[in-house]
């Protein structure tokens, strides 16, 4: 046990800190005197012929928190950092966690039973090679506020306005 | 390293007792209960659907409840991805749903009237259209079908191609179509014509299965190819013999797989193929039997150009640059001549690759025990060698007989859904025609004129202008009134500050954009026309492995947003032939006269001839529903005509609304999985073995190609090289991944990789601001040091799916002067820290 260990709630503590900082700063400032009256917030008002500056490199989000899929077959997002997680052929550093054998100890949602089939539908005793690169599907999330806002709503939504009721 | 797991499990213990000690007070309300109310109301409708979004096209099934997607996943069924999807296909439910989504036509207006400076008004479709066929009008009229052009997709369904192709092409009498596909796999296309006579891949996505070595030129399959690679990656652990080769001008994703890593210097790969095919001579491991059989040697033109403009020094002194996709006849002795040079040392030295690894590399290919499928994509098609680079890679499997067979198979994978489906087999380049025809052919017009209806004559003989050429003709005026859809090539294109840009905003051009999203072409546009998207319409796409797939209208598209397919047909009301066709052609073809485009192409008695009752029930058709037939269905078999009995053939209509798909050519309603084996392919004349019948003499040719260098290469003033991508999380230009917040914070922006000495010796730390320039333009970004992309040292990778960092502005618009495709992996920058401060 280190003594980062020690600090690691305080760590993460920091990184939520960063993530509501990140929320509330506006993603696109203003760099025109006159914006186009028709922008997309994916580049903001930096005329096409300009180049705008680069935003800071921002950390990835890291914490225990799951957030809610859109649906049931979402993949579930990966709420810490995984930057210089080791992922080849000789190491897959995700399993060390979220391996059946391993999620006694460390707490961690064990991967989908659907990772043991193969490309046939057949159970395997192990992770499926076929679902061996986690990234594939899992990633990460940054600690900043998407420019372009997005109206899906989840399907238990669509009922309670279909049917005046809550779902659950 | 297990310090952030530890501190997981801390929060988590603690979040866990918190909860059970804020449970313990409460009692939950009967009313409250979890459990969904009723069957009934509950029920989702689940349809199939193709994936928006890469070539692999992958199955997805689709759930909607009312009028809305609610959700997707994998279709099990579907023998692609066999339930799984990547992460971009596990938000598809997301992507209609961005909160800009275009509802409305917009037109720059001023006071009322459209002003090329305007601002962006909304406006009716009938406004839209009046504006759009005055311009159009006035473009014909200034300099004849020349002066009116589109530029298309490979994201257009099939039969929004083909009526694409159609109202260009037989309508206006104007050859300037083209798709961003040019942009993309064009270099696969003239490779496979010039080698086979016939396009697209011989072989199929089951050859992963059946194979014992993968060797992958120039292409991040674990990125851009999930699926494909899940299936890759599946062969090789659980097949401990099979063997990875991943080739590439830096580190990628894909190496983490790698048995056999190969880093080469950019354009290297000319000679890395010879060297390869040099070695399979050299050590006796030609299959002599086959090559005698089936194939021929041809000496390819050299020293042909980089299909800059005219003017430019490196095309004045190109002296083949006039006659590109020449050849002469060789030997198979004066063959092995010309690539004896190509020693392990001379590849060694040109590639920067240890002689020991090239030969691990060529032993694959020798070895006449060891099954190997070669994979390419963007690494060999955006390549000023870009053909060549095809060319050679069939010769190496030509000369050792690993083709057409399961598990051996050199396989082009495309980057879009229907690069294959539409873009090729449609034939919506400035030269081609659908079934692999092409417009310089005087037999292929008169066919495609006849299917059409049309009078003979109609089709012009040359082609018209093509990507890179039609933003050219933009800047230059030649080209006034211009339509792009289902593309965002401000965004795409190489040089697009100094060609694109100045030639959408050109005063002498009106530019009509349809999409879906403000892109950054649709705000460089006129008037822009709010477009329907994936589910939101009846689409077919064809994939990489030559399997068409078709999907239903799932949902209504939002406000007055159309399809494409939709925007072209009603478009056609607007001219009366006489607008469009001189009079010695109406005379040809009398019952024309005074008819419109759209009831001389569409409304004919033979596009409209199925009845909007032919739609599947429990489905919408707003097309069919607005024009009174069954518009897909008419245009489907109509185009279907092309290919039936000529080696392309498809299925009928209704037959690929129930499957997952089918390989063609379909004969007595049986897909092909190899081309070109007898008893695996119906074409394949018996007692041929191999029939190579896209060539009248049934052999594939093997072509003498060498190593030539690149248009731009690093010098003192710019010292890197420079290579553009994609990144996993993003599509394209992100315009529909950047608007899924998920995808957004996955990868939020465009990063510049580098090696971490470059960057120490310029004194620059990761994530400080940086300026990369070439002698066209600059963008602005971050560097990264580490992750997933790792350069060697002189190279950089920047991906262009970010438009706030148009990376294309600095990239060279050099092509291909056969596929006419842009190189967008090779140009000269340097790297300066930004001086403008940052935020």
């Amino acid at each position: 046990m280190t003594s980062r260990a020690k600090l690691g709630l305080g760590g993460c503590a920091a990184a939520l800190a960063l993530l509501i900082v990140a929320l509330a700063i506006p993603q696109s400032p203003s760099l025109s005197e006159s914006p186009e009256p028709l922008h997309s917030n994916l580049r903001g008002p930096v005329p096409l012929n300009e180049e705008g500056p680069a935003h800071r490199m921002t950390p990835e989000v890291n914490t225990a928190d799951r957030e809610i899929r859109n649906y049931p077959e979402q993949p579930p997002l990966v709420p810490h950092r995984v930057d210089g997680y080791q992922l080849d052929r000789n190491v897959n550093k995700c399993l060390s966690c979220h391996a059946r054998s391993r999620t006694g100890e460390s707490q961690a949602p064990m991967l989908s039973i659907t990772h043991f089939m193969d490309r046939d539908g057949q159970f395997l005793a192990t992770v499926s090679p076929r679902r061996y690169f986690c990234t594939q599907c899992h990633v990460p999330q940054h600690a900043v506020k998407a420019p372009v806002g997005n109206t899906f709503v989840d399907v238990d939504t669509v009922l309670r306005n279909a049917t005046g009721k809550a779902p659950e | 390293m297990t310090e952030a797991t530890l501190d997981r499990r801390t929060i988590l213990k603690l979040q866990a007792a918190a909860t059970a000690a804020a449970a313990a007070g409460l009692q939950l309300p009967a009313s409250a209960t979890n459990l969904p109310t009723g069957v009934d109301a509950t029920q989702l409708t689940w349809s199939k659907a193709p994936c928006r979004f890469c070539g692999t096209g992958c199955g997805v099934m689709v759930a909607t409840k009312s009028g809305r997607v609610v959700a997707t996943h994998g279709d099990a069924k579907a023998e692609v991805n066999r339930g799984l999807n990547c992460v971009k296909g596990y938000f598809l439910s997301k992507i209609m749903y961005g909160e800009d989504r275009l509802t409305q036509p917009l037109l720059r207006k001023k006071n009322g009237k459209f002003d090329k400076n305007g601002d962006f008004t909304p406006v009716s479709w009938d406004e839209a259209f009046d504006i759009m066929e005055e311009k159009f009008k006035a473009a014909l009229q200034k300099h004849g079908p020349s002066g009116v052009g589109i530029f298309g997709s490979g994201q257009w369904t099939i039969w929004e191609g083909y009526a694409a192709s159609k109202l260009f092409k037989g309508g206006f009498r104007s050859n300037n179509i083209d798709p961003n596909a040019r942009h993309c796999m064009a270099s696969a296309a003239a490779g496979f014509m010039r080698t086979f006579g016939i396009d697209e891949p011989m072989g199929c996505y089951d050859d992963i299965e059946a194979t014992d070595a993968f060797v992958l030129w120039g292409s991040n399959m674990a990125e851009m190819h999930p699926i494909l690679w899940t299936r890759v990656a599946d062969r090789r652990l659980s097949a401990p013999h099979v063997k990875v080769a991943v080739l590439s001008t830096f580190e990628h994703r894909s190496f983490d797989l790698a048995d056999l890593p190969i880093v080469f210097k950019p354009q290297s790969d000319l000679a890395l193929l010879n060297a390869i095919a040099n070695h399979i001579i050299q050590t006796g491991r030609v299959n002599k039997d086959f090559v005698d059989r089936h194939t021929l040697f041809k000496r390819g033109q050299a020293d042909i150009g980089y299909g800059l403009r005219p003017e430019h020094p490196l095309q004045q002194r190109a002296s083949g640059k006039d006659k590109p996709n020449d050849a002469t006849d060789m030997s198979f002795d004066d063959f092995a001549q010309f690539v004896s040079e190509y020693t392990f040392e001379k590849a060694a030295e040109i590639s920067g690759v240890e002689a020991r690894h090239i030969e691990q590399l060529a032993e694959l290919y020798a070895d006449p025990k060891t099954k190997v499928v070669s994979f390419w994509t963007m690494g060999f098609n955006q390549h000023t060698r870009g053909v060549w680079a095809n060319n050679l890679v069939y010769n190496i499997h030509l000369l050792t007989g690993k083709i057409s067979e399961p598990g051996n198979s050199p396989f082009s994978l495309t980057g879009q859904p229907s690069a294959c489906g539409t873009a090729r087999e449609v034939g919506t380049f400035s030269h081609r025609l659908p079934a692999d025809m092409v417009v310089t052919n005087k037999e292929h017009r008169a066919k495609t004129e006849k299917i059409w209806n049309l009078p003979e004559g109609t089709i012009p003989d040359k082609p018209g202008y093509h990507a890179v050429l039609q933003n050219r003709m933009l800047k230059d005026g030649k080209l006034n009134a211009y339509w792009v859809q289902v593309n965002n090539n401000l965004q795409a294109a190489a040089n697009c500050n100094e060609e694109t840009l100045p030639g959408y905003r050109n005063p002498d051009n009106f530019v009509v954009v349809s999409d879906v999203y403000p892109t950054v072409t649709a705000l460089a546009a006129d008037l822009i026309l709010p477009t329907a998207m994936w589910v939101e319409k009846e689409g077919a796409y064809g994939n990489a492995e030559r399997r068409t797939h078709f999907w239903h209208q799932l949902v209504k598209p939002p406000g007055e947003a159309r399809s494409d397919v939709w925007q072209l047909v009603e478009f056609s009301k607007r001219f009366k032939i006489e607008d469009v066709w001189p009079a010695d052609l109406i005379k040809k073809k009398p019952d024309t006269a005074g008819k419109t485009l759209y009831e001389v192409l569409f409304r004919n008695g033979k596009v409209d001839k199925f009845a909007p009752t032919e739609v599947e029930a429990g489905y919408d058709n707003d097309e069919a529903a607005h024009f009174g037939f069954y518009l897909q269905k008419g245009l489907f078999e109509e185009y279907a005509e092309f290919g039936r009995g000529h080696g392309h053939d498809l299925a009928p209509f209704d037959t690929y609304h129930q499957v997952r798909g089918l390989r063609w050519p379909v004969v007595d309603g049986k897909e092909t999985r190899w081309r070109f084996r007898e008893g695996l392919d119906p074409y394949a004349k018996p007692g041929t073995g191999v029939d190579f019948y896209g060539h009248a003499d049934g052999k594939a040719w093997i072509y003498a190609l060498p190593y030539e260098p690149a248009a731009e290469s690093p010098d003192t003033d710019f010292p890197f090289w420079l290579t553009t991508g994609r990144v996993l999380e993003h599509w394209h230009s992100g315009s529909m991944t950047r608007r899924v917040p998920e995808l957004y914070r996955a990868v939020p922006e465009a990063l510049c990789y580098m090696n971490p000495d470059d960057a120490a010796e310029m004194n620059l730390r990761r994530g400080q601001e940086i300026r990369v320039t070439s002698r066209r333009g600059y963008i602005r970004a971050r560097i990264e040091v580490s992750g997933r992309n790792k350069p060697p040292r002189g190279v950089i990778f920047v991906p262009w799916f970010d438009e706030s960092k148009l990376i294309n502005k600095v990239t060279l618009d050099a092509t291909d002067p056969i596929s006419l495709q842009t190189d967008y992996k090779k140009c000269a920058v340097r790297i300066e820290r930004s001086e403008e401060g940052s935020i």
